[in-house]
């Protein structure tokens, strides 16, 4: 009976927090914040994906995690990058003035 | 009905996660956004632990708490971002949202309702997260991925210098 937890709660877990980080990139207008938002969806798979690896026994999935972080990696490298240019350019990183695509 | 100490752990872990999660969305500061999306980080890497991925807890302490969070951290500091800076949605924005997140769990939640209940066999005796094991299927079986990964990486180091330097000549 010990070390039993049943997988459901590990996939309610991921969902409360996948869908935090969507109410949080829906809510804030900081272009930083909404990066953040994005890296706890992330997460929440990754934590997903490891829970079933265990059950299932297999590292696929596990081996599937560490390649997500290397890609997280290189988007938020690139990604702050662009930020940062944006803030250059517009003295601001709120992403309701990026508009000008509209007009 | 008593609990074990790895379903105390596992309660506690997910409460903390999800207690900071909620912060990193509604602190208004950005510094105090980013510090609470490390402990949120250091929850998850807590649960890796419980599920015996000790090789994915390391990792993700060290790329994500080590590397990442202090690239936002330089990123806000440098903008000199603060409370006063803060732009806010209006409330009817952040109603449809909450409303939008919460007919999603609703949505998962009545989909999970009748599933079938698996639990772990041997949660605690696997093996398959230890530095070992992973080996052997990273640079057996991925080995190709593995490659493509760090073309990622370089493509991804020389697209953000081209991108932060002043001018491109």
């Amino acid at each position: 009976m010990i070390n039993t937890i049943p997988i459901h709660y590990y996939i309610f877990l991921s969902a409360i927090l996948f869908i935090i980080g969507a109410v949080g990139v829906m809510a804030r207008r900081n272009a930083i914040i909404i990066f953040m938002c994005i890296e706890l969806m992330l997460n929440a798979v990754n934590l997903l994906l490891a829970a079933f690896a265990t059950l299932h026994n297999d590292s696929s999935g596990q081996i599937f995690v560490f390649f997500i972080m290397a890609v997280a990696a290189a988007e938020v490298a690139v990604g702050l990058a662009i930020l940062s240019m944006i803030y250059r350019n517009i003295k601001s990183i709120d992403v309701d003035l990026l508009s000008r695509l509209k007009e | 009905m008593g609990y074990s100490i790895t379903q105390w752990l596992f309660g506690i872990l997910s409460f903390l996660a999800i207690m900071f999660a909620l912060m990193v969305v509604f602190t208004r500061n950005p510094i105090n956004s980013v510090l609470y999306l490390v402990m949120t980080f250091f929850c998850i890497a807590g649960h890796y632990l419980l599920l015996n991925a000790q090789f994915l807890a390391v990792v993700h302490i060290v790329v994500y708490a080590g590397a990442i969070m202090v690239l936002f951290l330089f990123v806000i500091m440098l903008m000199n971002l603060n409370q006063d800076t803060e732009p806010q949605k209006t409330l009817m924005t952040k109603l449809i949202a909450g409303l939008i997140g919460g007919v999603f769990l609703a949505v998962l939640v009545g989909t999970l309702k009748g599933a079938e209940q698996l639990s772990f066999s041997q949660t605690g005796a696997s093996q398959i997260g230890m530095v070992k094991n992973l080996g052997i299927v990273l640079f057996k079986d991925f080995l190709f991925p593995f490659e493509i990964a760090s073309v990622l990486l370089l493509g991804a180091l020389v697209g953000a210098i081209m991108l932060g330097k002043k001018e491109i000549k």
